[in-house]
Parts: structure tokens; sequence; C-alpha cells
């Protein structure tokens, strides 16, 4: 792996969008950029369609909570981890989403494994994802209330189940 | 006995109840609703070294319809609840259901919102068999338990 230094994809989204990256870091050869959220689907597109980079697999998408955490944009975050088969080479994309508006743009539109990963986010973190086709809870009951992922959902004592009635279909 | 020596070696009375249970006890169809590491224990059970078939219980039938046992192997989530209980109902009396290990019978250590605290608080069950998970031996004690319940069981009159 190269260095924050010697890296193409960083220095070509510098270069092209250098008001959207907000912070940049390395561990262990892999790079992680945290862009502004209102940039996402832009730079996403970039990191995409640019002929030298060709992020043409995204690996995994993940949902994070910095509950009570300091010195964060915003509460939750989004984790996108990139794969360009092409370069052999992985990039991630981090964007913060503050609890005002947890509305992010969904990235269906480049790659359709975003799908399922986005709906999974969306029912245990309650990010709700803009363009998403279908955006319905995928792994928890669809009457569930919350998101139990989340750091100040409660172990015990909520949403609990012991009666199952049969529901119309 | 008087009427089996007017009868020769050819009848033999004996109690309804004894008879009919004789009967239960000893072709017990289970349904296997594996779903964690309790299920990989009830498939050694049933395979050759443990040999379930020993118990007359080896007709494994995946649907409730013809099944006699319901063996709950693992933790059941709320979102698995519904399933569980509609099968349980789809099954035929008489029907017996048997909690295999610590999560079907009490949670576990899935001490969390997502994981029913035991089967029990929504369908009856008859035998609990301890264990995390249990071991083939544990399970075929249990089985033979329940046969011993099954033995005391009325067929005209059922307790529960």
């Amino acid at each position: 792996m190269d260095s924050m230094e010697g890296n193409l994809a960083l220095a070509k989204l510098k270069a092209t969008y250098p008001d959207s990256i907000l912070e940049t870091k390395e561990f262990r050869g892999d790079i992680t950029v945290t862009i502004k959220k209102e940039d996402l689907l832009s730079i996403m597109q970039f990191l995409k369609d640019d002929e030298e980079l060709k992020f043409n697999h995204l690996a995994s998408i993940s949902g994070i909570d910095y509950l009570k955490m300091e010195d964060v944009e915003g509460r939750l975050a989004v984790v996108y981890h990139l794969y360009s088969f092409k370069n052999s080479r992985r990039l991630a994309i981090k964007t913060f989403v503050s609890e005002d508006s947890l509305e992010i743009d969904s990235v269906y539109s480049l790659w359709k494994t975003a799908d399922w990963q986005e709906r999974e986010i969306y029912d245990l973190f309650g990010i709700t994802f803009k363009g998403h086709p279908l955006l319905k809870r995928i792994f928890l009951p669809e009457d569930f209330e919350g998101h139990p992922l989340r750091k100040d959902y409660p172990l015990k004592g909520r949403g609990e189940r012991s009666r199952f009635d049969y529901e119309e279909r | 006995m008087g009427l089996e020596s007017r009868f020769g070696d050819n009848i033999l009375t004996t109690v309804a109840d004894k008879f009919i249970n004789w009967g239960r006890k000893n072709s017990l169809w289970p349904l296997t609703f594996g779903t964690a590491c309790c299920g990989i224990e009830l498939m050694s059970t049933i395979a050759s070294r443990y040999d379930i078939s020993r118990f007359g219980a080896e007709v494994i039938r995946f649907s409730p319809r013809q099944a006699d046992l319901l063996v709950v192997a693992g933790r059941i989530v709320i979102k698995m609840g519904p399933v569980l209980k509609k099968i349980y109902d789809q099954m035929l009396e008489p029907k017996w259901v048997m909690a295999l290990g610590a999560c079907a019978t009490s949670g576990g250590v899935f001490d969390t919102y997502g994981v029913i605290q035991g089967i029990d608080q929504f369908i009856p069950v008859d035998i609990y068999v301890p264990g995390c998970p249990p071991r083939p031996e544990d399970i075929l004690n249990g089985l033979l338990k329940l046969q011993k319940k099954i033995e005391r069981d009325t067929v005209l009159y059922r307790e529960r």
C-alpha cells in the first residue's frame, strides 16, 4: 500500500474537491477520507467513473454512532469502503450525519449492492437514504420501534416480545 | 387372565391407555427446529454414532403436520417467534415440545431485548434439556424422560 503522499486517489480528490474534504487519515496503509455530507454523491460518482481510479466495487457500508464523543461533526457517521479491481486499491469514505437531519444521499444509483446495506443502516441506526428504492426494515420486525444499534438503546427493557398474534397478510 | 386362556395365544388384554401410550412413546416423529449450535448437537444425536432410532424417534419430519415432537434447538429471536408459534399451531395433537439447551429454555447468555427469554412464554414446553449446548447423551436422556411422561398420559383426557 502506498503512503498518504503517494496515494493517487487522495491527490485527485484533493485537487478536484478541495472544499469538501474535512479530514484524511491513514492507518496501516489504508486511507480514510472524511467528506462533507452534501458532496457525497458527486464524490462517489467521481471515484467510480474516473479512468485512473475506477473504484468499481463498493465493499461495504457501515454506520457508526459517536454518542458522547467529543469533537465530531455529527453524532452518526456512515463509512463507505471502496475497492478498485483495476488498481487493487482500497479507499474509505466517511461522512457525518447529525441528529438534526438524518438524511443522506443513497449511492444505490452507483452501486446496486448498496440496496440491502443501506436498508440495514436505516434499520439499526435510523439514517434515511434519499433516493433508495425501497427503504424499509430488513432485520427487525416491520412494526419495531427504535433503532437498536444506537448507543443509547438499552440492552433490556425496550422492544421485547413474547406474544405473537397472527398478522393479516 | 380369564379371557386369554379362552382365546389361546392370539389375544392379549391390556389397558387402552397403556397400549396407545406405548405406541406413541416409541414412535415419536420429531420436527427439528434448529436455530443455533444446539441444532448441530441434535444432528449428531440423530446420526449413527448416537443413533436416536434406538428410541424410535429417527423419522425426522420437516412438516409440522406429520410431526409429534417439536424440538426447539437454539435461541428464538423476536422475529422468529411468530414462525415458531405458527409451526406449533400447525402440529396435530397429540404433540410435545422439547426446549433444547439454555437458549430455548431461558434465553441463555443472550440476555437482551432481541432474544425471547424462554420459549415457554408463548408455547407450552414438556421437557427442558439443560446444557450449552447439551451433549447428545443429554438429548437422549431428555427423550427418555419425555417417554416416561408420555407413559403417564391418558388418551381420553389430556392434562394440559
